[in-house]
């Protein structure tokens, strides 16, 4: 398919432009902050004389015109170089690396988990609309939509692991106790299970919302009237012609909330004490580690240009239509 | 059932002519409390035989599509329900049957085609799957058999490259496409009864033609007993065997369609075919005086479609070389179907949209040339009225406000502005009251003089009027046409006409430019271009106008032009 192959390319394409302006837009907004990171060092070094700091300036490259700065430090990202963080003495990349999955274990999981539940619970409430069974689909969503999403976590947490000593309250695995193979596993998934139900919670409860308001939607719509007057059964009806054609904004919004999980878990992994991007991220900014802090802008906005892609896909891929469109 | 089986032609049917395939008895739908009326459908009673067409007739909201869906079990649950009677079907009351027997009726025994072939396909579905459906659903014939049997049929219904046809999403198709991929659906288990709702409405009147001349030699073919549901006299006069004429949901007139067209004797029946516009009825020449009062000359404007980084855009010529003239007091009506520019030329005009090159001038100015300042005094002379009377008024102002704005816009005063309203809304038939109320308390031909009046609020010399009729029903489509032709005489007001609508155009018309593909191929006055066509084009326009060979009963062409009292 020559027209699929052809938007594919023009999206990286225009991707790629905009990643590089992604990347000296943060640069700038990083140094448009009072103080820069030679300031602090010396500042927490105790030793605040013009000399050390004009000497660790140099060190750092801070010295230079700050466009011959931005063209290092462009050139460096472009090959794979993120810099290094002086905080805590290791390549940026490697912290990232660190870090990152543990997010995204957490962040995909929630999101497929409430994608699946908030569409089948969507469908069923327009299946049923009117009746008991959409109305409590309607009100367990308007209430999750609506609670504060780290209340949702620290009632969990008090619940299930401090009440009832079900489940690990906090952290990616049991410390030291040094688990390999499938037990490690298990382990991990143990301790995942109350962040992401946290987390899953309220994207479920949205896209609950948005699909049974499309369904009902398109319930209307003069096809369904057709695919009825062919005498088709009601499953067949909701699933082949209705969910189809309803599932549309679904994936539009989806799409958006899945390059913002990334950056969206800060929460949850502050009350939960995930090891994740997000903590890093609000610990860099305490910390004015910029090299970090740019670094996960950098990740983060990747993400969201990947899935905006995706979702561009797999839009062609359920309508038609679109491909000639565009 | 096999496929042998689902081709030859029932002869069960054939030995049952003397009982009615169906038999509806006093049928009576109930509307939700809170409607208009409380009975959609009061107490209908007839009877449809096999190989048989009976045209159901009525103006809209006359209950004649309730009837079709109470059959095929599609009433909107639980507002609208059936609040008394019988459906036989076969001497069977389908609505007592245990729903999955009804299913087993709808789509296998009874199908049914819809009036708007652009929404009533999945667009999401291959137009063969959705075809397929029908036959998974009430045949045993597996997948293959399926597939051949879907290219089998929409090759029956004239369509071009079948195989590679059910492969299509329907938004590849056009229109008369669609509507032939609707017939080859309902057709699809051989049914008995075929219902069809207003199917040729929504398409141009040679796409109208093929698809009637296609349902009737099906329905001829297979002997089906056929419910066509219309409310154009036209097409009535074309196909039916029998016709039921329904007002208000119930039913004022049945009989042959001989003695209904010919002969009609319910008051509302005669009225409705009075109103019905006849093209033998054009006007005598109109004798052009002075200069023109605006020229088009030459004009041309190409729409660019889509592009992208790696795409050039499609040029889609929407007007090229238009030339024409409109002199003070003349109606010209521009005729044409669906994306033939007609509209493209009458925005030009009115300045909504600024063609690429060519002239229009107003009283010698060249309207093109002139900067968003300088045409300004322009807009007040060159007013449009637009076809959906729904769209174009701002369902939060006041009508008197929505005719007052455009003259409170050039400067007069509030108080004059909108006493002056009053006098138009007075002047088009409209209640005193009118102007102190919001634009949905009115119908469909309310709002449409409302448009009226708001376009003459401006004092204009040149009136656009964009499909002003074909949003309204028959009856109320004459009145509207009544009161543009009296207010065109009053004022001496020119008027650019645009319609798909021959008949229409007929009776309104004293020129007529009939366009095709972006161009204008025949200009002429009325009477020339309906009797004695040069353009092939304009010929084959002409031939499909349905009902052409049924005359109007001469004791209601007299009524035409004396109006029906009353503003609806």
């Amino acid at each position: 398919m020559l027209g699929f192959a052809q938007i594919f390319a023009s999206r990286l394409v225009k991707a790629a432009v905009i990643l590089i302006a992604i990347v000296v837009m943060n640069f700038f907004l990083v140094h448009a902050a009072p103080g820069d990171p030679a300031m602090v060092m010396a500042g927490e070094a105790g030793a605040a004389d013009e000399k050390f700091v004009a000497q660790l300036r140099e060190q750092f490259g801070l010295d230079r015109p700050i466009l011959e700065q931005l063209g290092t430090y462009v050139g460096k990202v472009v090959q794979g170089d993120l810099g290094f963080s002086y905080r805590q003495q290791r390549p940026v990349w490697d912290i990232l690396a660190e870090r990152l999955p543990a997010t995204l274990v957490l962040t995909l999981t929630a999101f497929l988990l409430a994608l699946a539940l908030g569409v089948a619970l969507g469908t069923l409430a327009a299946v049923t609309v009117g009746t008991w069974a959409d109305s409590a689909i309607t009100v367990v969503a308007l209430l999750a939509y609506a609670t504060p999403i780290y209340w949702i976590g620290l009632m969990l947490s008090l619940l299930f692991s401090i009440q009832l000593g079900w489940l690990p309250a906090f952290g990616y695995e049991t410390v030291g106790a040094g688990y390999t193979g499938l037990a490690h596993v298990a382990d991990v998934g143990k301790h995942l299970i109350l962040p992401v139900i946290t987390l899953a919670l309220f994207y479920m409860a949205s896209y609950a919302r948005l699909t049974r308001a499309s369904m009902l939607e398109v319930r209307g719509l003069d096809f369904i009237k057709t695919a009825k007057a062919k005498g088709l059964s009601q499953g067949r009806i909701v699933t082949r012609h209705v969910l189809r054609n309803a599932i549309l904004p679904v994936i539009t919004v989806a799409g958006i909330q899945a390059g913002q999980l990334v950056g969206g878990s800060i929460l949850i992994e502050t009350v939960f004490a995930w090891p994740g991007i997000g903590r890093l991220a609000f610990e860099a900014v305490l910390q004015r580690d910029y090299q970090v802090l740019l670094g996960i802008f950098l990740v983060t906005s990747i993400m969201v240009i990947l899935f905006n892609i995706l979702t561009d896909i797999l839009y062609g891929l359920v309508d038609p239509r679109i491909q000639v469109s565009q | 059932m096999s496929l042998s089986e689902l081709t030859r032609i029932p002869t069960e049917t054939a030995a049952m002519t003397t009982t009615p395939l169906l038999d509806v008895r006093g049928l009576s739908i109930a509307l939700p409390p809170g409607a208009d009326r409380p009975l959609a459908v009061d107490n209908l009673t007839f009877t449809l035989n096999p190989d048989e067409i009976l045209c159901v007739v009525g103006e809209s909201g006359s209950g004649k599509s309730m009837t079709a869906h109470a059959m095929m079990g599609l009433l909107p649950a639980p507002h609208v329900r059936v609040a008394g009677g019988s459906l036989l079907f076969k001497g069977k009351d389908v609505l007592t049957m245990p729903e999955a027997e009804q299913r087993s009726l709808r789509g296998g025994r009874i199908a049914m085609v819809f009036q708007e072939p652009m929404t009533a396909l999945n667009p999401l579905m291959r137009v063969g799957r959705q075809i397929g459906e029908s036959l998974r659903e009430h045949t045993d014939l597996p997948a293959p058999a399926r597939r051949a049997r879907v290219v089998e049929l929409l090759a029956q219904v004239g369509l071009p490259n079948p195989a590679e046809l059910a492969e299509a999403y329907p938004f590849r198709l056009s229109g008369g496409q669609r509507q032939r991929v609707m017939i080859a659906m309902a057709l699809a288990c051989q049914p008995d009864i075929l219902i069809a709702d207003e199917p040729t409405t929504a398409l141009d009147v040679t796409t109208q033609k093929q698809i009637l001349d296609l349902i009737r030699s099906i329905q001829a073919e297979r002997h089906m007993g056929m419910m066509f549901i219309t409310h154009d006299f036209g097409v009535v006069a074309e196909i039916a065997h029998r016709v039921a004429v329904m007002r208000h949901g119930k039913l004022v007139e049945y009989g042959p369609a001989s003695d209904v067209l010919n002969r009609p004797q319910h008051p509302y029946t005669r009225q409705l075919i009075a109103s019905v516009p006849h093209y033998i009825e054009h006007r005598d020449d109109h004798t052009k005086a002075g200069a023109p009062l605006l020229v088009a000359d030459k004009v041309r404007k190409v729409f660019h479609v889509g592009g992208g980084l790696f795409k050039a855009s499609k040029e889609v010529v929407a007007g090229d070389d238009l030339s024409l003239t409109i002199h003070p007091g003349e109606t010209v009506g521009l005729v044409g179907e669906s994306g033939s520019g007609k509209s493209t030329l009458g925005r030009s005009i009115v300045g909504l949209i600024k063609p690429d090159s060519g002239r229009i001038l107003f009283q010698g100015t060249d309207l093109l040339a002139l900067d968003r300042k300088g045409f300004r005094p322009y807009r007040r002379a060159v007013q449009m009225v637009f076809q959906d009377p729904y769209a174009s008024l701002n369902p939060r102002h006041r009508v008197g406000d929505i005719v007052a704005q455009g003259p409170v816009a050039f400067g007069e005063d509030r108080g004059k502005a909108l006493a002056r309203a009053r006098e138009l809304l007075a002047m088009v038939g409209l209640d005193g009251s009118a102007a102190d109320r919001y634009p949905h308390e009115f119908s469909g031909g309310q709002r449409q003089r409302i448009g009226i009046a708001r376009a003459l609020a401006m004092e204009p010399k040149l009136l656009v009027a964009d499909e002003p009729v074909s949003a309204l029903d028959v009856s109320v489509q004459g009145q509207v046409l009544e009161l543009l032709d009296d207010i065109r005489k009053r004022l001496n007001l020119a008027m650019l006409f645009i319609t798909h609508d021959l008949r229409v155009a007929a009776q309104v018309c004293d020129t007529i430019a009939v366009m095709r593909r972006g161009r204008i191929v025949e200009l002429g006055t009325a009477r020339e271009v309906f009797t004695n066509p040069r353009d092939a084009y304009t010929r084959s326009l002409l031939d499909a106008i349905p009902g052409k060979s049924w005359h109007i009963p001469e004791d209601l062409q007299a009524k035409m032009g004396s109006g029906v009292a009353g503003a609806h």
